[in-house]
């Protein structure tokens, strides 16, 4: 081991991780967005409607992401129609190529966590609200999104992370995040140890507070469920309550 | 097949290797999960602290980054290993296969060893008392009564790492393994048609998953049988 080296490198790969943290918190926002409709058309949806919904996911969950890479930042360049519209500037572009792949994967994802949570909660939730004469929009918004979002929040918690690793394959098509920065390094220095070594620790360290946020999502989530005495003592112990 | 222009049979012997990568990785891996199970529940603290550790690293790190510390790590300390008995031997290679190999079979370890050691603990208590008190010995105990719970309450977890492990391996290809998606990438860059071969590739591994999914389903339900009555 080369202490110095990783000392040196870390500057390096620390600027590395804030494109690995700009991807990852953008393709948590457009996968997000993406897959609020598609997971409630693939829960709820006609039979008709839902059939492409889950076409979509299936596709996205059964196949590598690196391939899914390849065929937006290679594949799309096939076709004489692609490179001469309007959009070719924004797909030759290897950054949004990672970012828009990154999306539709983690939206086929997070669709499917989503169909699970608005699957389980009883039939009876949306039953009453019908009952009260509350409109779809208004069900979905006050009733079955929210307790679908603490359901699916352990799960969707574990989506958080695996894409914070997914985002290394962003480095296979150019993107200097920190795997690529990394590789770079390596290329240059060829001490492998080190510098990778360092990466992963850059990564562990990421993991671990994404599932810091996690739990503290899911504390204050489902803090009507806890026990009445120790919300009472929180209170307590923190008197201005955030 | 004229949409692959003659690389049909590249593919093929490309899927069979990917094929040949998921069920050695498997094995293996499989082995970490019982190590790293095991010495997670051992009542020796560092042994349980370095049990936990490892699966800890293992599900924080890049699948692509553990790929990449093994092999380029492992052609580093291989070459300065061969040079010290050999002097100005010069540069070893560890094969991309052995080193993509190795390095997701420690991912899939990692995984497999927190489901492993959730389901030997999900094994009720009443049933290995039952089985105390019915005489039976260590291994008796294990082969009848243990094995079977826990297959039952592992499988659903090892078997969404199976499928994880299935498309990670075209991860190797990075490292320079012509498995399906290697072959893909030189196919590619001979006929110049990216879309047509990542499809194929793309299809390939969706049809190698879905398989594998109806598998464990079919397992699952194996196992599950005796589980009061059969599924309506």
């Amino acid at each position: 081991m080369n202490w110095s080296l990783m000392l040196e490198s870390i500057p390096a790969l620390l600027y590395g991780v804030l494109a690995t943290v700009q991807l990852l918190v953008l393709t948590l926002v457009c996968g997000g967005l993406l897959a609020l409709p598609l997971g409630i058309v693939a829960a709820n949806g006609r039979p008709m409607s839902r059939l492409p919904v889950m076409g979509y996911i299936t596709f996205f969950r059964g196949t590598p992401l690196l391939v899914q890479v390849f065929l937006v930042y290679y594949g799309l360049s096939q076709f004489q129609i692609v490179r001469s519209s309007i959009f070719w500037p924004v797909l030759r572009e290897a950054w949004f190529c990672a970012l828009l792949t990154l999306a539709l994967h983690t939206a086929a994802y997070t669709a499917n966590i989503l169909r699970g949570a608005i699957l389980a909660i009883p039939a009876g939730q949306k039953e009453a609200a019908v009952a009260l004469g509350m409109r779809p929009l208004l069900i979905y918004r006050f009733v079955i999104l929210p307790q679908a979002l603490r359901i699916g929040m352990p799960a969707y918690g574990n989506e958080m992370i695996s894409m914070m690793k997914a985002t290394s394959l962003a480095s296979t098509i150019t993107i200097m995040e920190l795997t690529g920065t990394a590789n770079t390094i390596v290329a240059r220095t060829y001490a492998p140890y080190e510098v990778f070594v360092s990466a992963a620790l850059i990564y562990l360290c990421v993991a671990w507070m994404l599932s810091r946020l996690v739990r503290a999502i899911e504390a204050r989530l489902s803090r009507h469920m806890r026990p009445a005495v120790e919300a009472q003592n929180n209170l307590r112990r923190v008197p201005a309550h955030a | 097949m004229d949409l692959l222009q003659g690389w049909g049979d590249e593919i093929a012997h490309g899927t069979l290797l990917t094929m040949k990568v998921a069920v050695l990785s498997l094995l293996v891996g499989l082995c970490w999960g019982m190590l790293g199970a095991l010495a997670q529940m051992s009542p020796n603290r560092t042994v349980a602290s370095l049990g936990r550790g490892f699966s800890l690293v293992m599900r924080g790190t890049p699948e692509l980054l553990v790929i990449l510390i093994v092999y380029f790590g492992g052609t580093v300390a291989l070459t300065k290993a061969v040079n010290l008995f050999v002097a100005d031997f010069g540069f070893v290679e560890v094969p991309p296969l052995q080193a993509g190999v190795f390095a997701l079979s420690l991912v899939f370890g990692g995984y497999a060893a927190e489901v492993l050691r959730g389901a030997w603990q999900s094994v009720p208590t009443g049933v290995i008392e039952a089985g105390h008190s019915l005489g039976l010995g260590w291994f008796v105990m294990f082969v009848k009564i243990r094995l079977p719970l826990l297959m039952r309450f592992a499988l659903p977890g090892l078997g969404n790492n199976w499928i994880s492990l299935i498309k990670d391996t075209s991860l190797i290809s990075i490292v320079g393994l012509h498995e399906l998606m290697g072959l893909s990438q030189m196919a590619t860059s001979v006929t110049r048609q990216p879309f047509t071969f990542y499809m194929t590739a793309a299809l390939i591994y969706l049809a190698l998953t879905l398989a594998n999914t109806r598998l464990i389903a079919w397992f699952e339900g194996r196992l599950m049988r005796g589980e009061g009555r059969s599924a309506a």
